[in-house]
């Protein structure tokens, strides 16, 4: 599924670039922010960041900022392939110096926020599931993130901690199709960030366990070296810095940086 | 094309032919994209790694149950379409298409709404049976065969509907029941048809993605398909994902060309 949404976001932001490309160089000359602003932003971010957007729209009139949500990874590689971005948050440091090494960021990259993982169960915890330890249950559905995502080798260090081998039945692409499964009742329970089980409401079941200090991940913002808006990149992660973006994060269940 | 133009007698019209060269151009260079990047020093070492071959191994046996799914349901479907006298019938034609239209992504949902843990029937299935259809082999063969069924149903009942009744009816006049005059006489008249079919859907189910990784998750030998582990690779390693990509294509290329040389006749 997200794959698909970002194929469309891809496109809409890539028909859209040329104007806000046009727009920035004005924007720059006279040092106001204008046009749009192209975030591409780590899955888990999806709730706060859509909220932020629209403070920065309402604060800067006539600025439009378009997302791509997704995993982090995909969008390091796909920032990689020429992917018109101006701002670029991970979920991870590795997928940001990935982006830093070939040098698509532009200056450096400060970390924002940080997250944990906690347990999520489907409402009513079908299979009764209390720790770690259970994950370990080869009765009991359970769905974690590729390791190749921030939110799987953060999994990984958790199991590593509790001693735990894990017995996944689906190792998906990035944490909201996770939590898409405890959603739908399909899997007993799954490895998420903190911010998914509040942003799921009352959906989703939230447990915390003691390895999770061992899951804490730094979350990197930077402008990206081939930003068309430049002004506007700088401008909105000035926001997301700000106290109102530490505030709304907060909120979410992101631990400050 | 040497027979056409030995039959046109002429020169190709150029309306045709140019749009025809561009048209072809358009398919096949992604491919020489793909080729060209193909790191090939490494093919040999990426072919035989057990990830590779485990999930070229999946792809296969399940692209081919899924084809058998299809077979067994879908041609009894398309002649229900083609020749039974059921009300409705143009639009319950249209409604075998929705596979083709759907996302399959929003079909691999709709999979989890109906045979899922908490579906319509999968609920009853779990607790009568202890069934689980996602997260397993099976289930990637269903996805599977949901996507890819219309391919060959549309398929066999165009090859039906051009079919000569007659036959079938004289066959009838001479004793045959309607089974054995299906199996005697339609079933080797549209063989053709539904041979090309079933190509279609093979190669459809083999290349399966947003159905299957939605419906029956990702988890290497169980439900890690060629196409699913290309996506993964893609993100992390994308010298590895051509690589897969290039030995999904040479597998299913071979695998069409032998079967059409050796089943659906050029032309004659």
């Amino acid at each position: 599924m997200r794959a698909l949404v970002l194929v469309a976001l891809l496109a809409v932001t890539g028909c859209g670039a040329d104007s806000g490309g046009a727009d920035s160089g004005g924007a720059e000359a006279g040092g106001a922010v204008a046009g749009k602003v192209t975030v591409f932003a780590a899955a888990s971010l999806t709730e706060t960041f859509t909220r932020l957007g629209e403070d920065f729209e309402a604060a800067h009139p006539g600025v439009e900022v378009v997302f791509n949500f997704g995993g982090s990874s995909a969008l390091a590689q796909q920032i990689a392939q020429g992917a018109p971005a101006d701002v670029f948050a991970s979920a991870a440091p590795a997928n940001m110096t990935q982006v830093g090494d070939a040098g698509g960021i532009s200056g450096e990259a400060v970390t924002f926020a940080r997250n944990r993982l906690e347990i999520a169960v489907p409402r009513g915890n079908p299979a009764g599931i209390t720790g770690l330890a259970d994950f370990g249950d080869a009765d009991a559905k359970i769905a974690l993130c590729a390791e190749q995502v921030p939110c799987g080798a953060a999994a990984k260090r958790a199991f590593e901690a509790a001693g735990v081998t894990a017995r996944p039945d689906t190792l998906e692409q990035d944490v909201k199709a996770v939590l898409t499964k405890v959603r739908l009742g399909e899997v007993d329970a799954a490895l998420v960030y903190r911010t998914d089980v509040r942003a799921a409401g009352g959906e989703v079941v939230g447990i915390e366990f003691p390895e999770a200090e061992r899951t804490v991940n730094d979350y990197p913002i930077a402008p990206l070296a081939k930003a068309r808006n430049a002004a506007g990149a700088r401008a909105f992660i000035d926001h997301v810095r700000s106290d109102r973006g530490r505030a709304v994060l907060a909120e979410a269940g992101f631990d400050a940086p | 094309m040497t027979s056409t133009r030995r039959r046109a007698r002429g020169r190709l019209p150029v309306v045709l032919v140019l749009p025809a060269v561009v048209g072809l151009a358009f398919l096949l260079v992604p491919l020489v994209g793909l080729l060209v990047r193909a790191p090939w020093d490494t093919l040999p070492e990426q072919l035989f790694s057990s990830s590779v071959g485990e999930a070229l191994r999946l792809s296969l046996v399940c692209a081919s149950l899924a084809t058998v799914v299809c077979l067994v349901l879908g041609v009894p479907l398309a002649w229900l379409l083609a020749r039974g006298d059921v009300p409705g019938r143009g639009v319950l034609r249209a409604l075998v298409t929705v596979p083709l239209v759907l996302p399959p992504v929003v079909g691999g949902v709709a999979l989890l709404f109906v045979l899922g843990r908490r579906g319509l029937v999968g609920q009853y299935l779990d607790a009568w049976f202890g069934i689980s259809l996602p997260f397993t082999t099976a289930g990637v063969v269903l996805a599977e065969a949901f996507v890819a069924m219309p391919f060959l149903v549309i398929s066999v009942e165009g090859a039906l509907r051009a079919a000569d009744p007659r036959y079938e009816e004289a066959a009838a006049t001479l004793g045959a029941s309607r089974w054995l005059a299906f199996r005697r006489v339609t079933l080797p008249s549209i063989l053709p048809g539904v041979v090309a079919g079933t190509v279609l859907c093979w190669a459809r189910a083999l290349g399966e993605f947003g159905a299957t990784i939605t419906f029956a998750g990702n988890f290497p030998g169980e439900t890690t398909t060629m196409p699913l582990a290309v996506y993964l690779a893609l993100e992390t390693d994308p010298d590895a994902a051509i690589v897969l990509s290039v030995v999904l294509l040479l597998v299913s290329v071979g695998v069409l060309a032998a079967l059409r040389d050796r089943w659906i006749s050029g032309p004659s």
